[in-house]
């Protein structure tokens, strides 16, 4: 026989793994010619014969026992090292400090995402248009706010009311249209949500700029050639494909958006990580359990926006895969299914 | 109007579908078509044939204006695509007023371009409502109607990329027909095909050139050009080389071109 021994066989009788047979139904019998190849009929029954024993992989078995005696000691660590002060951890969590610090992240990182998002697909579509004062205006936006580090547009901002008295929107030089007063304005919620929206808008810019171009052109085409108006090929069917592979890369900027929120305690406001310091240095002894209170609180902030990216990016699946993928929920459901036909297939082999 | 119905003073004048008047397109320095004379009357099913880059498919995009020439123009039922004549010259119309000539001219392309993340159902659907012509509920019932004639009324609620590709190109169709258009342009529409798959697309063409509807295709299928066309254009390098019917053009060319061409792909 010219195929390399033991290929044939697998092939020949493991059950497919999507479709085990029940108790009722023994695994598909060997074709009599594969069943007399030498070498595979010490076997007492037929069917066992061809059985595939799975590889042995003692390597992983070492691996994982390690893994998990290295995670053992550092959770070990993590409880009863005095240094965490748990119960300190305990009494911070919910206080109403932090809790006021944790409403203010939310605040200012809520407006500056929606807003930056917002700006962002304009600057993008001003990269985008045919006129080449918007191409430019929209590309040195980017390359400023890119270049700025947060903190000085944020202490720049800060200091705004020092450098202008009041802000004018109008023609230049000409009369003003709208004229209001910058230290009214101006509260510390207010400098902080626009410094962090014009910078998120920069990079949510380039985000937005590269989700348009992966659209396929022909879709462009296609919505020419049907004459659909041009906000309608936008809004309808450019927008929402781009926003496929938009909504990862947003999401990675709003987790870096919800961290930077940190750098407004710099412009005296009081943040999640505002709070957890000022109490710091009022209780200086419990400056690592609060910083541990903060920790914990942006590992929860970024674990709901993961669980929501995951639900929008299957939403944003649609039509896109010819299946969706699954929710963890199907996911386990499934893998429950996977064991108990396995255990059937066992039994029944 | 043309000059031909005027001049033989018939009595019902009535604008030929499609007239391309003197068209010649350049991309850079490559002249792509020159000087392209091509009317086709209501209801006639033309074919165009050519040899790879003669310009067919730069010809058909000209028609809807999704290119410009930069001379010459094409009129569609006599109304000028694109630009209006201003006295002596044409000025470009803008881009509004165009889409909406557009959405006067069916295209299909080679590759489907369905919108992937809509239906089947709103594929078909989308354009009547966007661009005004119907409300929602009376375009889902036309697109219903539309995709049960192209023999996909159970894949409805399909997206694109769960149909085959025979299936896709058919919901194509039936997205060009939505907008009741007075002329249907097909840009090799099965050459993307498997072959067991460009029967049914022909047949939806066909049952479309036999209802009367007004058809310009670029087609590598001489068969099916043989059996559906009322007319065989056959372009080569930017120009038209000859054109008539297809029992004439196919079996006893004139052109040395023609022939050469023929020779090649019969
Ligand atoms: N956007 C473009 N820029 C530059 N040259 C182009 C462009 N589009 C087409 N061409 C050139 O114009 C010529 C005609 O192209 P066209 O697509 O009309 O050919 P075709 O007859 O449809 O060929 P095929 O049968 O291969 O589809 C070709 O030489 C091609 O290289
Ligand atoms: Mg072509």
């Amino acid at each position: 026989m010219s195929e390399p021994p033991g290929a044939a066989v697998p092939l020949a009788s493991a059950p497919p793994a999507e479709e085990p047979p029940g108790p009722s139904s023994p695994p598909r019998t060997a074709r009599p010619a594969e069943a007399e190849r030498p070498g595979d009929g010490t076997a007492p029954r037929p069917p066992a014969a061809q059985r595939v024993l799975p590889l042995h992989r003692p390597g992983r078995w070492i691996a994982t026992a390690i893994v998990l005696v290295l995670v053992a000691q550092i959770a070990h660590g993590l409880v009863t090292n005095p240094f965490y002060q748990w119960d300190r951890f305990r009494y911070w969590f919910l206080r109403p400090a932090i809790l006021d610090g944790l409403l203010i992240t939310l605040k200012v990182t809520a407006y500056s995402a929606v807003l930056g998002l917002f700006g962002g697909i304009l600057v993008a579509l001003g990269r985008l248009s045919r006129s080449p004062v918007l191409r430019a205006v929209a590309w040195t936006y980017t390359w400023l706010f890119r270049s700025v580090p947060l903190i000085v547009v944020l202490l720049f901002l800060y200091n705004f009311s020092a450098l202008y008295k009041t802000l004018s929107l109008g023609v230049p030089f000409g009369p003003a249209f709208l004229t209001f007063d910058e230290s009214r304005l101006a509260t510390d919620i207010v400098v902080a949500v626009v410094g962090l929206t014009l910078n998120e808008a920069a990079y949510a810019s380039e985000v937005v700029r590269s989700g348009i171009l992966a659209v396929d052109h022909g879709q462009h085409e296609a919505a020419l050639a049907l004459g659909l108006p041009k906000s309608y090929q936008f809004t309808k069917i450019v927008f929402p494909q781009a926003l496929r592979s938009i909504t990862p890369n947003y999401v990675n900027l709003l987790i870096n958006l919800i961290k930077s929120t940190s750098l407004v305690f710099y412009v005296s406001l009081l943040d999640l990580f505002g709070s957890a310091q000022s109490m710091g240095s009022t209780y200086p002894g419990d400056i690592v359990p609060l910083l541990l209170v903060a920790t914990v609180w942006y590992l929860i902030l970024t674990s709901a926006v993961s669980v929501v990216q995951f639900y929008v990016e299957r939403y944003f699946a649609r039509g896109a895969t010819r299946t969706l993928p699954p929710t963890p929920l199907q996911k386990v459901r499934a893998g429950l299914r996977d064991l108990r036909a396995r255990a059937r297939r066992e039994a029944a082999i | 109007m043309t000059t031909e119905t005027t001049e033989t003073g018939t009595t019902e004048i009535r604008p030929a579908a499609v007239q391309v008047h003197d068209v010649h397109k350049w991309y850079g320095a490559h002249q792509v078509l020159d000087g392209v004379e091509l009317t086709v009357w209501p209801g006639e099913v033309t074919v165009i044939l050519g040899p790879s880059g003669s310009g067919k498919s730069t010809l058909l995009r000209v028609i809807n204006h999704l290119e410009k020439p930069e001379v010459g123009y094409v009129s569609v039922n006599g109304e000028p695509i694109g630009v209006r004549r201003h006295g002596e010259r044409l000025k470009e119309l803008s881009e509004r007023v165009i889409l909406g000539q557009r959405s006067r001219i069916g295209f299909v392309f080679q590759n489907f371009n369905l919108f992937p993340h809509l239906t089947a159902l709103d594929n078909v659907a989308a354009a009547p409502v966007a661009t005004g012509k119907l409300a929602k509920p009376k375009a889902q019932e036309l697109a219903r109607e539309l995709l049960g004639r192209v023999g996909l009324a159970d894949k409805v609620g399909a997206y694109p990329r769960q149909l085959s590709g025979g299936q896709q190109q058919r919901v194509a169709i039936a997205r060009a027909l939505a907008l009741r258009p007075g002329v249907i342009l097909f840009d090799e529409p099965t050459s993307a095909l498997d072959p067991e798959l460009v029967g049914d697309v022909l047949a939806v063409i066909k049952d479309l050139a036999t209802s009367g509807t007004t058809l310009i295709i670029v087609t590598h299928e001489i068969g099916f050009a043989r059996e559906v066309a009322d007319r065989i254009v056959f372009i080569d390098g930017g120009r038209i080389v000859e054109q008539g019917p297809p029992t004439e053009l196919l079996d006893h060319p004139k052109h040395e071109r023609t022939r050469d061409f023929l020779s090649k792909v019969l």
